[in-house]
């Protein structure tokens, strides 16, 4: 049994990089050696900004001998085909035995493939992936050919057992395999020998490198969180940050810093996107004030001055960001004040889509638009309008510009500058929500009009010119947007049919493929709340399906009716009707739908059905006036009952003809009631 | 190695320096610029199996980023400092880092980060990659393996280092201001800041990039190098005059220089709208990739 040690040491990957490509070091090795019949105990994998490491324990010393058996040709085939096998074999005649076949004697060649030594299939394993290593972005330097993600420098690779390490003969592009690694570029640069990983991990530590990821990132919020306490305040959270930063050291050292007075007047969330985009920096907050007051940056060096000179030099930095932030603020809040129009003009030289114009272009639909659903959502159609025509003027701001992660928020505070209400502000800020599944929706009535238009507008938009998603391609994140109407008319439950609305769309693919679209994004969204595909299409089937409210509460109705005794039992019964009716329809080719005349009945059990059908028809119409979809589908299981007694009282097909046509009419009222509470002939079972 | 005093002691030090390792010191080219990669020591000679190794300070200007002198580090006229050496030598990073020592950055106090940077040039045609270098959180150089320029593979890679100089002056010699910085020795009989030669000038380029600059002839201009550029290349390899081949690379590659020039003084005008950029910058990139297809026909990059 063996271990082996590998590690690529090269000029410094990019932090997003280095997990993945670690994973797939440990995938690649192992996979690689386990083909070539090299088994294992167990593997992990390592990375730093310049290391990635694989630790493989309880290797075989060399893969297994394998017998193999080849059928050859026959006896008596020509020489030729005889020769090649041997070739193809690599065998001589002697190993051929002759053998018994169904068709006569053929020759098998008995072949046995030694096992390979550990280092040879290491060697070739570590070459094969290094040479086809899948990095999303690669290069070449020098004169080389090779590919890596920066200049691979170095290669260790070590197999040890307890008595000895051996170097495995290794060669790419020049660079051979050795056992020597290299600590700290600046505290500890010098190279060092090693005999396996645990000696590894421990000499790279004394190297002032800290090999484990996870154990950086610890480090990192551990002494974040103490510093920031030790003054009182709290470390924001930033966890994409933390994995981003621990990427990019491997001896990371926590300074705490703090930002000049002059910038704290900026909205945090700038303070808190400038300090993380460009600088890297965490932000510290100041819960008194309930401000952003310092920052948090993670050296990768220990200084004698404890990383004074480096602070001093990242704050410096840092005022230099927030004073260009500032300018921007400044410069917009200017803007803001005069009403924002000339930022609502230059849309107008913003191509939103070729063929759907400009931004300002947009923005006027999603206007109109806005103030047409203005009263669907309870809103003043004139504040509606306004916000819309306001909601992206913040596109066109410096500050947007420059951090396009903050449109809408921006939106916010310029347009509080501008004098514009609350309800506005808002608008502008939440109008792009709900972005994704997750995200909440607005409630507010001016910014759920803006919210709806904008998506509505955007879908609108893309079928009018035929620019639909397919399969896995949505650039324009279309389901998003129709995901996001649909949450936004769920959760305020609006009464907002979208058929008249989607009507401009039937120019291109057509308002009804688009509301199709909406029906299908409903499917998904009612199903992750545990309504039935085929509940949904029973209720899809019935008129007023444009209105998405409507038909959410019209299929709960229908699921919550189903899972009682009565419910299931009634869809047995209806369908038993249903079938009885269409066969006879069909063989008769007439359609009985006359009405059932209750002087042909001649049961006790026709009578109770007719009376039944004649009181649940009115109860069901009443409910249905109000949509109470409840109340109309309990009334409709009433009927279980009186439907079950009458098909184990009566015969359908009586010798009368005119008993048969009255009884089949009858069915049909049945199914006419049924069916005006949702299309039950959609469910399965 | 003791700290610099003034700017210019920066400059001559990294002169020195990559003189001392083997680099051709070049002058700054002598046409409007973005940025020190437009020299056709970097973007023409990047291509071709030649090779090279020049260090060159840059003039560079992006009239967007002007600040009326006001910005303690925005200019929209600046000085960049390049090397370009092909192929990269394997020590690159090491030759740098020594770079850095030998302008006064002590590397046992100072926190030296290589964090990751694509570059591109949509303008040139061109991407490579490495890093920003960051010292102390502040980017003080670009460093990059070029892959391709012009559309044109690079084989072998140059490695490219690009210094911002005034912000690495400001930050080794400890001044807030680029306008306070001294650029001759302080002590000299007529000490000159950064301020007393630029301030002035910063203002009026500001004025007139943003205000002034008449876009009708920008415009007329942009269309008239753009001509120019296409009719040199158009023209035979075969000069009547000498009977030589003389394929004309560099002046029409001036010409595409100075189109990319207009380009930038149009958006600092602000009539430029998103979707006519992308053209802008199209039409710019196809001169930059004809002067490309065009060298690696020469003797310079190996052809002949």
């Amino acid at each position: 049994m063996a271990d082996l040690l590998i590690e690529l040491f090269s000029e410094e990957v990019p932090a997003d990089l280095q997990a993945q490509a670690a994973e797939n070091l440990k995938k690649l090795i192992t996979n690689g050696m386990v083909d070539a019949g090299l088994t294992y105990a167990s593997a992990a994998a390592f990375h730093t900004p310049r290391r990635l490491t694989l630790a493989v324990e309880g290797l075989l010393d060399a893969s297994p001998t394998v017998q193999e058996e080849r059928k050859g040709p026959k006896v008596g085939a020509p020489e030729q085909a005889i020769q090649g096998f041997l070739r193809g074999a690599s065998v001589t005649m002697a190993d051929l035995e002759v053998r018994d076949d169904k068709k006569g004697q053929v020759y098998f060649a008995k072949i046995t493939k030694p096992g390979r030594a550990a280092t040879e299939i290491v060697a070739d394993t570590l070459e094969f992936t290094i040479r086809n290593f899948p990095w999303p972005k690669s290069m070449r330097w020098g004169s080389g050919s090779l590919r890596w993600v920066r200049p691979l420098q170095s290669i260790l690779c070590l197999l040890s057992n307890e008595t000895e390490a051996q170097i495995v003969p290794v060669k790419v592009d020049g660079i051979s395999a050795s056992n020597v690694t290299r600590g700290h570029r600046f505290m500890a640069p010098d190279s060092f020998v090693v005999n396996g990983f645990d000696d590894y991990e421990t000499k790279l530590k004394r190297a002032k490198v800290i090999l484990r990821a996870e154990e950086r990132s610890a480090a990192i919020w551990q002494d974040a969180t103490n510093q920031a306490f030790a003054l009182g305040h709290d470390l924001v959270e930033d966890p994409s940050l933390l994995v981003e930063v621990s990427g990019l050291v491997e001896w990371p050292v926590v300074l705490l810093g703090q930002i000049d007075n002059d910038f704290l007047g900026l909205p945090p969330e700038v303070l808190k996107t400038s300090m993380r985009e460009h600088q890297k920096f965490f932000s510290v907050s100041n819960p008194k004030t309930r401000r952003i007051e310092r920052f948090v940056t993670v050296a990768n060096i220990e200084t004698v001055d404890q990383g004074a000179t480096i602070l001093k030099g990242n704050q410096k930095v840092l005022a230099a960001r927030l004073a260009d932030a500032k300018f921007f603020w400044e410069n917009d809040l200017r803007e803001a004040k005069a009403g924002m129009l000339k930022w609502q003009i230059s849309l107008e030289n913003v191509t939103f889509h070729n063929k759907l114009g400009s931004q300002s272009e947009r923005i006027k639909r999603i206007a109109a638009l806005a103030r047409k659903l203005a009263p669907v959502v309870g809103a003043d159609a004139d504040v509606a309008e306004k916000a819309a025509f306001v909601a992206k003027a913040d596109l066109s701001s410096e500050m947007v510009y420059e951090f396009p992660e903050l449109q809408g928020l921006m939106g916010r505070y310029y347009a509080l500058e501008a004098g514009m209400g609350l309800d506005i502000a808002t608008a502008c800020e939440e109008h792009y929500a709900p972005l994704g599944p997750s995200d909440n929706v607005p409630t507010a009535p001016v910014s759920v009009a803006v919210a709806l238009a904008d998506k509505l507008d955007m879908l609108i938009g893309f079928w009018t010119i035929n620019e639909k998603p397919t399969g896995s391609k949505d650039p324009f994140a279309l389901r998003r947007a129709a995901l996001g109407v649909i949450r936004l008319i769920m959760e305020n439950q609006l009464t907002l049919p979208l058929a008249a609305i989607l009507k401009p769309a039937d120019v291109g693919a057509g308002a009804t493929d688009l509301l199709r679209f909406f029906q299908e994004r409903l499917k998904g969204f009612l199903r992750d709340q545990g309504l039935r595909y085929d509940v949904i299409d029973a209720c899809i089937a019935m008129p007023n399906n444009d209105d998405l409210a409507l038909l959410a509460k019209r299929a709960q109705a229908l699921q919550a009716v189903l899972a009682t005794d009565d419910g299931e039992n009634l869809i047995q019964g209806f369908k038993r009707a249903n079938n009885i009716l269409s066969q006879a329809e069909d063989k008769d080719g007439v359609e009985y739908s006359y009405g059932p005349d209750i002087k042909l009945a001649e049961s006790d059990v026709e009578l109770v059905l007719f009376a039944a059908l004649e009181d649940v028809d009115t109860q069901i119409k009443l409910a249905m006036d109000v949509q109470d979809f409840s109340t109309a589908m309990v009334a409709m299981a009433t009927l279980r009952s009186p439907i079950d007694a009458f098909f184990d009282g009566v015969k359908i097909n009586a010798d009368s003809a005119m008993i048969r046509r009255n009884r089949l009419n009858l069915l049909s009222r049945i199914r006419t009631i049924c069916l005006s509470v949702a299309d039950l002939s959609k469910l399965e079972g | 190695m003791n700290t610099p005093k003034s700017f210019q002691e920066i400059i001559l030090r990294l002169q020195a320096y990559w003189a001392e390792h083997g680099c051709a010191i070049l002058q700054p080219y002598d046409m409007e610029v973005g940025a020190g990669t437009f020299h056709p020591a970097t973007t023409l000679r990047a291509l071709g199996s030649q090779p090279w190794a020049v260090a060159y300070v840059q003039p560079s200007r992006r009239p967007t980023d002007g600040r009326y002198g006001e910005n303690p580090n925005r200019l929209q006229h600046y000085y960049q400092y390049q090397v370009l050496i092909k192929p990269s030598p394997s020590n690159l990073q090491d030759l740098y880092l020594g770079s850095l020592k030998a302008i006064g950055i002590d590397m046992a106090l100072h926190d030296i980060r290589f964090v990751e940077d694509d570059w591109e040039s949509p303008t040139l045609g061109a991407w490579g990659l490495g890093w920003e270098v960051w010292c102390d959180g502040m980017e003080v150089s670009q460093f990059t393996y070029f892959q391709q320029v012009g559309g044109h593979d690079c084989h072998p890679v140059s490695g490219e280092l690009t210094y911002g100089l005034e912000r690495l002056a400001m930050y080794v010699l400890g001044v807030d201001h680029v306008m306070d910085m001294p650029f001759n020795d302080p002590s000299a009989i007529i000490p000159l800041t950064y301020g007393d030669i630029f301030k002035q000038t910063e203002e009026e380029y500001a004025r007139w990039n943003f205000d002034v600059a008449n876009t009708e002839v920008l415009l007329r201009q942009f269309e008239e190098a753009e001509a120019e550029c296409k009719n040199i290349l158009a023209q035979d390899h075969m000069d009547p005059k000498t009977g030589k081949r003389i394929i004309m690379v560099h002046p029409a590659y001036d010409q595409c220089i100075k189109a990319s020039h207009i380009f930038n003084l149009l958006d600092a005008r602000g009539i430029i709208s998103v979707t006519e950029r992308q053209a802008y910058i199209g039409r710019v990139r196809t001169l930059a990739t004809k002067c490309a297809d065009a060298f690696v026909q020469t003797a310079a990059a190996g052809a002949v």
